[in-house]
């Protein structure tokens, strides 16, 4: 029986909240006090998260801290969180990365106030996507995280700001408006097949529907989670959102946002339709392969270093789609790690590179070189994320590849070494970026006016740093969580009974509110 | 005949608020203020929404041998109906006074169409029906053009009587055939008849039901009856368009559910397809239309064909499943959309209108309430969650699902994806773009930020906690039976 939460999760999301209702009484004006307010209620809420973390059992798979409130009970809608081994370590990622994003927005000078309301706002969004136990309310924080991610690259972005944040709101729209539907329709034949109408998701798993069904209902929750991840070739708008968005967004975009995805594939495409999603596997190595060595392609064309590390991101999530679809306890574990991973390496990337930005407005890496002679300590951390990113044993990267690399061996052992190549060419273009930027000689007169990292930068970039390494040494804390949790949703996965093979059509429509 | 009054108390009360109105401004001077008027309108709007509280109960009264009822259904729309005319009052207040509009017939014009809408949701009898549906149309007739300097408005006025009057005929004449084949305008009556006689119905008893099928879709805008929406919604006083794209379509929709829906549906199978055909091409086509606008005024009133196309999916989802969330919808349809109106009703000034999307760029930083206000109607309107207009939508599409119309849920959310283009371009003007409100001040006008406001609460109530406005539009919709 997993312990009953009182109320920790939904203070989780409220502290947000709370700090930017707080934040509409303070003056624009006063941007110190705007910043340090919500930078504290980050941090609080951070906090709140590692006391979630205390209460944790580590040996139990099952959904612990469950909160379930009425919401519309006439209709099964209930307000139900819980948090398991694989929502845990998103959770903290989460809130760890906000407070440096807020950080990081100190250069941020127009509407500041709105932006960090925005920023607020976002946190609870996706904190309560990863928490949300109830089709419903998980569908509601889905799409509650759009508006303000929206209104951050919309407002507060690059030149094609307007473009690339209504691509981004018009893609993933057009993926989980589907899946609105696929939850509807899957709530309903639960219900003639129960007569319960809920759309818990506990009471969902226990469905066994017809293939055909499980099919067209997969499909509709993947479209709606590979958007999101990107897979390959879903994944257009994800440069465009990534380029043009202030680097916090970017931070928390390829830090959290594309977990989501992955993280929806997890929770709800594979274990809701187990059969349905055995059937499809095979097509989502196949996207996910093309994703990493194609994002990785790609990448190294790039002369715009934002632009290089967005097209490594699609490549990174192909590697955690390829662990998932292993569908075996390396495989996933190693999935859900490198998801921490890609979150701390390529959320550094971003900052990094927003840190360059800010003193020499150019991303161009044509426009710099030989910046170790001028600025070395931003260089050490940019070559310390480099090897993280490229997975150098004894930094997190590692351990997350190796996973996966084990686990998709086992099943699928020809893409797996197709995928290695991706390996290859992701150290190729971070290496070969961090020398083009880095080393050579200091030719452009315009970088040796640059200054190195301040205290604030440091501050924003150290606790990175040092989670990078301390995952790259000793992973066993992470993973010894992550496992039960794992080997319960693959169990839920692997052993599906056979569905029942009369179409239950005929069965009467149970009274459930219409 | 059993003389009974409930049933048109709040009508009575609403009438009586119109006439002493329409008396007391005779008596205000030549350049007094008329606020009281306005003032008068609110009270009585306020003392007849008691009166419908007090009555909302589960009693079931039928008064004048059966042609008018008391039930939960007819007082949930007198509810919306007193809203609405609530807050088109409060937002029409300083417009009517910059555009020279005479307020104390303005105001009473308003009551006036309320009263019919009351006495159409309350009908029980087609003449009733009638009645209250002329009453209502006449009002809003001279509503719509009562801004007389303006050219726009008298054209939309004239528009508006022509295809009102021939949708009238549609209705009439479907009445006569219905009268010819079941020998009663009693909707009792002619429910029995057609449960009694399930399969010997004259052929143009199906004629009379299109016929009045056509009618109601004049009302409420649907494709391909919808051509006069537009110029008319463009043209009219601003406070105006949004009470005729809520109240009235509500009160043909009320119509509509308790006729067609309720009482006539064993015709339900015969028209079935071609409904499927209509809600599709609605929403498909007002969606689109909507996108290609340049005045968010007109936007709007393309948005209010997609939404109409949106309310027909219950009425093709039949009586099982449809009646909540066709009661819902329309209470989240009118919030929203009332408070969006209202918005673009605060930005005109003098008699210029203000209602492009260049009026409203870079309101979000000038006007930061109002547009966050504006934002939260059009995010509500495209569905987004946790607003009224997604809570709406959900239990629509849940509604087809459950009926077994899967591709009706389906188009329902694609028509969606394409809403989001235009209700973002409204963000993205207010938010993302500069001028259009630079150097040009704003008056501080209370009693619309009064109706924002109301609004507001609103869509974010009916958004987060939809349960009681939930059981309350079950419990009417079942009070039909």
């Amino acid at each position: 029986m997993a312990p009953t939460g009182f109320g920790e999760l939904t203070l989780l999301l409220a502290i947000p909240i709370l700090g930017a209702a707080a934040l509409l009484f303070v003056p624009q004006r006063q941007s110190v006090a705007l910043f340090s307010l919500s930078l504290a209620t980050s941090v609080l809420d951070f906090f709140w998260s590692l006391r979630i973390f205390n209460l944790f059992d580590p040996r139990n798979g099952a959904m612990q801290l469950v909160e379930r409130v009425p919401w519309m009970p006439s209709f099964g809608i209930h307000y139900v969180l819980g948090i398991d081994g694989i929502s845990l370590f998103l959770v903290l990622l989460t809130t760890l990365l906000m407070p440096l994003a807020i950080l990081a927005s100190w250069p941020i000078k127009n509407r500041l106030k709105e932006y960090l309301i925005c920023m607020l706002l976002l946190q609870t969004g996706m904190l309560g996507a990863f928490v949300a136990l109830d089709l419903f309310l998980f569908y509601v924080f889905w799409e509650v995280m759009l508006v303000p991610m929206y209104f951050l690259i919309g407002v507060w972005g690059g030149a094609r700001r307007v473009y690339a944040a209504l691509k981004f709101v018009i893609y993933t729209m057009a993926g989980s408006l589907l899946m609105l539907v696929a939850i509807i329709y899957l709530a309903t034949r639960h219900a003639q097949l129960t007569q319960v109408f809920t759309f818990d998701l506990l009471a969902l798993y226990e469905v066994n529907l017809p293939f055909d069904q499980q099919l067209w209902l997969f499909l509709a929750f993947a479209l709606s989670f590979a958007i999101k991840v990107p897979l390959f070739p879903f994944h257009t708008w994800l440069p465009d959102a990534h380029v043009e968005a202030p680097t916090a967004g970017s931070v928390i975009l390829a830090g959290v946002l594309l977990k989501l995805g992955t993280y929806g594939f997890l929770r709800f495409a594979l274990p809701l339709f187990p059969e349905a999603a055995q059937a499809a596997l095979p097509g989502l190595v196949a996207l996910s392969v093309i994703g990493i060595i194609y994002g990785a392609a790609v990448a190294m064309m790039q002369s715009d270093i934002k632009k290089l590390v967005a097209y490594s991101s699609v490549s990174h999530l192909g590697f955690v789609m390829l662990g998932l679809c292993a569908l075996n306890l390396q495989g996933v574990q190693g999935a859900i790690y490198q998801m921490l991973n890609h979150g701390l390496s390529t959320g550094a990337l971003f900052l990094l590179v927003g840190m360059i930005y800010d003193r020499r407005h150019s991303r161009l890496i044509d426009d710099f070189g030989g910046l170790w002679q001028q600025i070395p300590l931003f260089s050490s951390v940019l070559l310390f994320v480099t090897f993280a990113s490229i997975g150098l044993p004894g930094l997190n990267g590692f351990i997350g590849e190796f996973l996966i690399l084990l686990g998709a061996f086992a099943a699928v052992p020809g893409w797996t070494v197709a995928a290695c190549s991706g390996i290859v060419l992701g150290a190729i273009y971070m290496l070969w970026m961090f020398r083009r930027v880095v080393f050579g000689p200091l030719t452009n007169p315009e970088n040796q006016r640059l200054k190195d990292l301040n205290g604030r930068e440091l501050a924003v970039l150290a606790p990175i740093v040092f989670l990078i390494l301390y995952m790259g040494v000793y992973p066993q804390p992470f993973l010894a969580r992550v496992q039960p949790a794992v080997e319960l949703t693959l169990k839920r996965i692997l052993t599906a009974a056979p569905p029942p093979m009369a179409s239950s059509k005929s069965g009467e429509q149970p009274d459930h509110g219409r | 005949m059993d003389v009974n009054f409930a049933p048109l108390l709040p009508a009575i009360q609403v009438l009586v608020t119109a006439l002493v109105v329409l008396g007391r401004d005779l008596f205000i001077d030549e350049g007094e203020s008329k606020g009281v008027l306005a003032f008068y309108s609110l009270v009585g709007l306020a003392l007849a929404a008691a009166e419908t509280g007090m009555l909302l109960s589960g009693r079931q009264e039928s008064a004048f041998g059966d042609s008018i009822v008391l039930d939960n259904f007819a007082l949930f729309f007198t509810m919306i109906f007193l809203l609405a005319a609530a807050l088109t009052i409060l937002s029409a207040i300083d417009y009517v006074r910059q555009t020279g509009i005479h307020e104390g017939e303005f105001y009473a014009l308003v009551l006036f169409a309320a009263t019919g809408m009351i006495i159409m949701a309350g009908a029980n009898d087609l003449m009733v029906f009638f009645l209250g549906l002329e009453t209502m149309s006449v009002a809003v007739y001279i509503l719509t053009g009562m801004w007389r300097t303006s050219a726009r408005s008298s054209e939309a006025s004239m528009k508006y009587f022509v295809m009102g009057a021939f949708a009238t005929g549609f209705l009439l004449y479907g009445i006569a055939l219905i009268y010819g084949a079941t020998g009663s305008t009693n909707l009792n009556l002619i429910a029995a008849y057609l449960l009694d006689q399930p399969s010997e119905w004259p052929l143009y008893l199906i004629g009379g039901g299109f016929l009045l099928l056509i009618g109601f879709a004049f009302k409420v805008g649907a494709v391909p009856f919808h051509f006069w929406v537009p110029d008319v919604y463009e043209g009219a006083p601003t406070p105006v368009t949004g009470f005729m794209s809520v109240a009235v379509k509500a009160a043909a929709f009320a119509a509509w559910a308790r006729i067609l829906l309720y009482k006539f549906s064993p015709l339900e199978s015969d028209w079935t397809f071609p409904l499927w055909m209509i809600a599709v091409a609605t929403m498909t086509l007002g969606n689109l239309l909507a996108m290609t606008q340049s005045s968010v005024k007109r936007m709007l009133a393309y948005s209010s064909i997609a939404h109409a196309g949106y309310l027909l999916i219950p009425i093709v989802v039949g009586v099982e499943w449809g009646g909540l969330p066709l009661l819902f919808y329309l209470l989240t349809y009118a919030v929203m959309t009332l408070g969006a109106f209202a918005v673009l009703t605060s930005l005109a000034e003098g008699g210029e209108p203000r209602e492009n999307y260049q009026d409203f760029a870079g309101l979000g930083f000038k006007r930061p309430f109002l547009a966050l206000a504006m934002a939260l109607f059009m995010l509500s309107l495209a569905g987004f969650p946790p607003l009224a207009g997604f809570t709406g939508k959900f239990y629509l599409f849940r509604s087809a699902v459950l009926a077994g119309h899967l591709n009706l849920a389906i188009i329902g959310v694609l028509n969606s994806l394409l809403s989001v283009v235009y209700y973002l371009r409204v963000i993205v003007a207010m938010y993302m773009e500069e001028g259009g409100v630079e150097g040009r001040s704003f008056r501080q006008l209370p009693y619309v930020y009064l109706a924002v406001a109301v609004a507001v609460i609103g869509t974010v109530y009916l958004g987060v906690l939809p349960g009681a406005a939930l059981s309350w539009s079950r419990l009417a919709f079942f009070s039909l039976e």
